[in-house]
Formats: structure tokens, sequence, C-alpha cells
């Protein structure tokens, strides 16, 4: 047993987040809320370049036939840096639906993907930018159209309705698929937690009132206390169900949705104790605070609520499942 | 990354598992807060160590087998798992022990380890002090210098097991000058030896579960000092990150308890309640949370790392997690879920109500976090 990221996994980390550290993601996602995409769309592209996108797509489609473990690095790092787009429908879940030329668009980045499986994804993300909008029913894939604009509490979400078309095909594996949905935005919150955990450190650390730093009040600290301990008892799951999906094991629907849950729970509590840290400052649409605090809203709700995953454990650990 | 088990581990599990099985008193014992109950504890340890199952991660001179860190963590989870009972020598082993490995002599070792794995000699931690609980190094019992020794004056309190336990270690002031850290020597001491009183104190399930002990000019030899005179403050903290960190809660019990909760929760429990199958999951949840912490905690020690805050992040988890646990199973029970005839959860609920007090209260622990871990400026003390 080895359970730690090896320093590939390390690396691979580091270099997105560099890069991504580099481009003003802030202005990308911003932008990606006002309709003006080709910011994001850069980004987009220069993370394909480093990988991310091709990791799940097999490598005679010119993917990197990466594994799972990857994945929640990467997408850790994704809602570290609030990074707009439908990520997870094209570097997650299309890969565990096909196995076609559309993947080699994929790794390129050339290709984006909006995915609608209801009943637990029943809205399409960023359809207006994907080419390829594939509804998934049952084992059937089959085109759609968007439809009515909705409006996410995350600005950086566009969703809208769904209206299925023609028969594409059949899908590869579409519970594999679902909880690589899962997997991959559960990485995103506690990436988004680890951002607000951080930042609320850095900010307790400089700002003063009567007369010294915030962060010298226990009132404070343990605030701050409690989300690091949510943060690190969350990751360990999200690896664990990484492997459980490279593996196949038998555990992977059980493990998925354990990670979700607590990944969720930390997050909503690394925003929601952020946004006490900061004051008024973090309720302002200016400051980077928002762009994570609605996203942890939205992901907390979207790929399968909090009490389909309780019940999914449940169901698992007490052998009712199905 | 994996958590595949090698053989070696499997097969050291696979014997645990079978002699646990056909070994583990099919009645539960006495609670060893009880003069009966200790004594049957004391049985029961060792059987064990003749089984060398008392303190598999020591090496063999001590009782042990030398087992690997990971292996103990498999070890606690099966001892758990068969519903063995409770460690009537644990403060001696998961905090004297690890003490005397990293500052005791040879001949310490070889005096004290042994008879402690056999559990012929039981250990109390008297630590606190009735003015000195978190704040410990404002403690003010005295060592004072004498031929061959010391003698220890003053009053400890809240001491675990001290009623029906042999021998017991902790902090006294050595140099009458000093203040707070400085000027504190490491001693142990005779239970039973002269000037020594103990006054039992019943906890919330009415047995002596606590002692207070009265030191009147109580003679200690030299040799039973640990670590340098004066030294004790840094010694004492091995003791404590031992205490929060891995090896007092392994995870193993909580693992057991989440399992007995699903058992309930697929008995009794009623689908129609969200709330309550929730929180069973939840329950679930943190369980196996920290079992995976804790194995990545064995791969980042095995790979030359150290126990720092960490382990306040450790405590920080548990406790909380105990606590719901066991209201999650009583909450199920619903009107039964006040019997002590439900006497494991209703037990166990009491001590878990404990977690956040002892070992250094959870505030402390927060502070630890935030400025050791965070780094967030120290506050006024
Ligand atoms: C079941 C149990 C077993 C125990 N076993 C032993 C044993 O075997 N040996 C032994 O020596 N002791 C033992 N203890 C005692 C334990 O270590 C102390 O209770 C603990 O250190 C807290 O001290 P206190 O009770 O004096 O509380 P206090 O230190 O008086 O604290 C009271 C409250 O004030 C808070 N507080 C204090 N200081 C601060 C601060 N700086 N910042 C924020 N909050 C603060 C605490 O968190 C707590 O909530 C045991 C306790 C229990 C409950």
């Amino acid at each position: 047993m080895r359970f730690a990221l090896s320093t590939e996994h390390k690396d691979f980390a580091a270099s997105i987040g560099d890069f991504l550290s580099d481009v003003d993601t802030a202005a990308a996602a911003r932008g990606w809320a006002a309709g003006e995409q080709g910011p994001g769309l850069r980004v987009w592209r220069g993370l394909a370049g480093i990988g991310v996108t091709g990791l799940l797509v097999p490598e005679r489609f010119d993917g990197l036939g990466a594994d799972a473990v990857g994945l929640v690095v990467a997408f850790e790092r994704l809602g570290y840096h609030a990074v707009p787009g439908p990520w997870v429908d094209t570097a997650a879940v299309l890969p565990m639906l096909l196995e076609d030329e559309l993947l080699a668009g994929v790794a390129s980045g050339e290709t984006i993907a909006s995915i609608a499986l209801p009943p637990h994804v029943p809205y399409a993300l960023d359809a207006d930018v994907a080419e390829a909008r594939i509804a998934v029913a049952g084992t059937r894939l089959r085109a759609f159209t968007p439809g009515r604009p909705l409006t996410s509490v995350d600005p950086c979400r566009r969703l809208f309705e769904v209206r299925e078309g023609e028969v594409l095909g059949t899908a590869v594996d579409p519970p594999l698929a679902f909880d690589t949905g899962v997997l991959a935005t559960a990485a995103q919150l506690l990436g988004a937690g680890q951002w607000l955990l951080d930042a609320a450190v850095d900010y307790a650390c400089r700002r003063r009132q009567y007369g010294r730093e915030i962060g010298r009040y226990q009132a404070v600290k343990h605030l701050l206390a409690d989300v690091v301990t949510r943060l690190e008892l969350a990751r360990p799951l999200l690896h664990a169900a990484a492997i459980a999906v490279r593996d196949g094991a038998p555990s992977r629907a059980r493990d998925v949705s354990a990670a979700k849950v607590a990944a969720g729970e930390a997050a909503a509590l690394a925003a929601r104790t952020g946004l006490q840290v900061h004051g008024a400052i973090g309720y302002t649409a200016e400051h980077e605070l928002g762009l994570r605090l609605t996203k942890v809203r939205a992901l907390v709700a979207a790929w399968g609520t909090q009490g389909l995953h309780r019940r999914r454990v449940l169901d698992a650990v007490t052998g009712t499942a199905a | 990354m994996d958590l595949e088990l090698d053989e070696q581990a499997t097969r050291f599990r696979e014997e645990v598992r079978s002699w646990l099985a056909e070994n583990v008193p099919r009645t539960p014992l006495a609670s060893f807060d009880t003069a009966e109950g200790f004594a049957q504890h004391r049985d029961w340890e060792a059987r064990l160590a003749e089984a060398r199952l008392s303190v598999v991660a020591w090496p063999r001179e001590f009782g042990g087998r030398g087992a690997s860190l990971l292996e103990w963590v498999l070890f606690e989870e099966e001892y758990y798992a068969a519903g063995a009972p409770g460690r009537v020598s644990q403060n001696g082993i998961f905090m004297l022990a690890p003490t005397l490995f990293s500052h005791g002599t040879e001949e310490q070792r070889l005096r004290i380890l042994p008879p402690m794995a056999r559990g012929e000699q039981v250990w109390a931690q008297a630590w606190s002090e009735p003015e000195a609980g978190s704040d410990i190094a404002a403690l003010r019992s005295t060592a004072t210098r004498t031929e061959g020794g010391w003698l220890l004056s003053g009053q400890k309190t809240w001491s675990s097991r001290a009623t029906f336990a042999d021998r017991a270690f902790g902090l006294f002031r050595s140099d009458p000058d000093s203040e707070r850290h400085r000027g504190l020597t490491y001693l142990m001491f005779d239970l039973r030896a002269e000037g020594v009183r103990v006054r039992p104190i019943p906890q919330l399930d009415g047995e002596p579960g606590f002692a207070e002990i009265f030191l009147d000019e109580v003679f200690v030899p030299d040799e039973d000092v640990l670590g340098e005179p004066g030294e004790g403050w840094r010694v004492a903290m091995t003791t404590a990150n031992n205490e929060r960190g891995l090896s007092l809660r392994s995870p193993g019990r909580f693992l057991a308890a989440a399992d007995r909760l699903t058992g309930l929760w697929r008995e009794v429990g009623d689908p129609a309640d969200t709330a309550l199958a929730s929180r069973v999951a939840d329950a679930w949840i943190g369980a196996r949370a920290y079992q995976l912490y804790t194995f990545g905690t064995v791969t980042r020690l095995r790979e030359g790392g150290s126990l720092g805050p960490e382990s306040s992040v450790n405590k920080l988890f548990w406790s909380r997690l105990d606590l719901e646990l066991h209201e999650t199973a009583l909450d199920l029970l619903g009107p039964e879920g006040e019997l002590r005839a439900e006497r494991r959860w209703v037990d166990g609920w009491l001590f878990a109500l404990a977690g956040p007090i002892y070992g250094g209260t959870d505030q402390i622990q927060r502070n630890t976090v935030a400025e050791r871990l965070l780094g967030l400026p120290r506050g006024e003390r």
C-alpha cells in the first residue's frame, strides 16, 4: 500500500497550477459569465496543451490514456482556480460514453462537449459553446439542441434546457460516465474549498481590527481550524474514489458518492467561513471570493445532490443496493 | 497510489483475525473502572501478550513482534471489529511507551516495557492538576532533590484508572525558581509508595474512572527520571503528540462503531426518516475518511515524514466523529436509546462526550492547527 500521490501526479498538478496562475482566470471567468468566452477558450486550449482535456482519452485518439487519479489531480486545480467551462462533461464524462474520433478533438482541445444525463444532470452546461451536445437516456445517446437558457446561482455556469433529437448510438458505460462526472465534480469542490481556505488564512494574517490582525483572535482561528480539518479528511476519500474508478472496484459507486458528500460539505463550510472571515469585502462581486462561493453552491447540487449520494452510500453499506 | 495490502500484511491480518475469533471473551468484561473489571482486563492483556498481540509494533525484546505501522493499524481494525475489550493498559502503551522509546534509557525500557506489555504493571497518566488543565505549564507539584533521587509533593487530578493502576508518570517542577515550561522534570512513581494517597472520583457513569493523587514527599529514585532533569517539557511533548495523533485513537474503533451503526440501521431504521438516514451515512463516511487519512499518514511516516500539528487535525476529527456516531445510534434506538440495557451505545456515548476534553481540549487543538498548520499569528495566552 502506498496511499499518497506520486511525484508525477504532484508535478502534473504543479504544472497546471503554474499555468493557471499565469493566466488571468478570474477575468476569464467573469468574461465567461458575461458571454465573452474568448479568454476562457484560450485558457481551455492552454490546458489542452498540458494534456488536461485528453487525460481519459485513449492514446489511439491522441489522448494521454491516463486514469482517474490523474483526473482528480487536474480537477482539483481547475476548481482551485475557478476555471470556467464544461470541463466535467468534456474531459471526464464524454470519454466514458463513446470511443470514436470525436475524442481526438477532445484531446486536442477543439471539441467541447455538453452532456445531459437526466434525472441527476437535467440541464446542459455551456451548451452554447459546445459542439458535441449529447443527452444520455438509458444506454442510448441522443443529440440535443439547447432550449431555454436558465440562470445558475453561479453566473459562470450557463445552463440550458435540453431538447432531445436524433439518436447517435449506444453509450459505452453510462454508470461509469456518471460516476466519473461525480468524481470530477468532487475534485473541483475540494479545490475550490482549498482556495477559499487559503484566501481566508491570507486575509486573516493581513486584515487588522482593534489594533491587531484578526487572525490573532481565537474566534477566527477556530473557524479556520474546522475548515482545514474537513478539507484534509475529504481529500483521502477523493483519492480512494479515484482508485476505485481506476480499478473498476465493486465499491465504486459508494466511494465516489462518499467523496462527493465529504468534498461538498467541506467546500460549503469553507465558503461560509471564507465569507465570514472576509466580512463585507467578500460579499462584493469584485472580490474573487464570490467566484468560488457561488460555484461551490452550484456544484454541491450538480451531478447528484448530497441526498442522492448519501443514499447511495447507505444502500451500499447496508447491503440494500440493487 | 494504491490501497492494496502486500502478502505479509494480509497474512498478518488473517492470523490476527482468526486468533481474535477464537479468543475474544464471549461475554463482555466488566468495566475496567471497577476492581472486578480491572482484574478481568489484566487477565485479558496477559492472554494477548502470550500470543504476542498486546503490543504488536514494539520490538521483540520488549514483548512485541516488530510489526510495521500499517500492520498495527490493521491489527487495531481487527481488534475492534472483533468486539475485543478496551485496553486497560492504554495510557502506558500509547503515551508512556513512545516517550520511553524516544527518551528513555535501555535499562528503563527493559525494566518497564515487558511488564507493561503483559498487563502486570498498569500505568496512569498524572499530568493534570487542579490549577493546571489546558495550561499544563502552570503546574505546581514539585520534585525536590534528595539523596539518590527526588521527593514529590503536590496534587494531581483527573487521572484515568489511577484508582486501580500500579504506577504513574507525570511532570513536576524541579527548579523552584523556574516558571512555565522551564525547570520541569518527567518522573515515574509508584501509586502505592509511601506518601501517596489516591482518592477515586466517580465519572458520569458512576464508576471511579478518575482519581485524585495526593503526594507528600514521595521518594523516587534517579532511575525513574525520564530524560534529563529540567527537560521534562520537551520529553512530555512526545507524549502529547502520541496522545492526540495516531496511536491513541486508531481508526479501527470508529470503523467498528460505524459498522454496528449501519447494522442497526438495517435492523430498525425507518427508510422514510431521511434526516436520520443522512446522519448514518455521514457517520460511515466519517469513519472511512479517518481510516483513509490514517493510511495517508502511515505512508508519509514510512517515507520519513513526522507527526506534527497534523495530530491535532486527527483529534479534532475523531472527537467529533465519535460523538456523532453515538448520538446517531441513540437517536436510532428511539425510546430504548436512554436505557442502560443498550450498554454499548449508552456507555460509548458517555465516553465520547469526553473526547473533546481529554488529550488537550478541542479549543486548544484548534489553536494549534490555526497557528502551527495554517500559520496564523499567535494570540495572547
Ligand atoms: C475522560 C477524561 C480522562 C482524562 N484522563 C486524564 C488522565 O489520565 N491524566 C491526566 O493527567 N488528565 C486526564 N484528563 C484531564 C484532561 O487532560 C483535562 O481535562 C484537559 O487537559 C482540560 O483541562 P481542564 O479540565 O482543567 O479544563 P480547563 O483547562 O479549565 O478548560 C476549561 C474550558 O476552557 C477552555 N480553554 C482553556 N484554555 C483555553 C485557551 N487558551 N483557549 C481557548 N479555550 C481554552 C477549554 O477548551 C475548556 O473548554 C482526563 C479528562 C477526561 C475528561
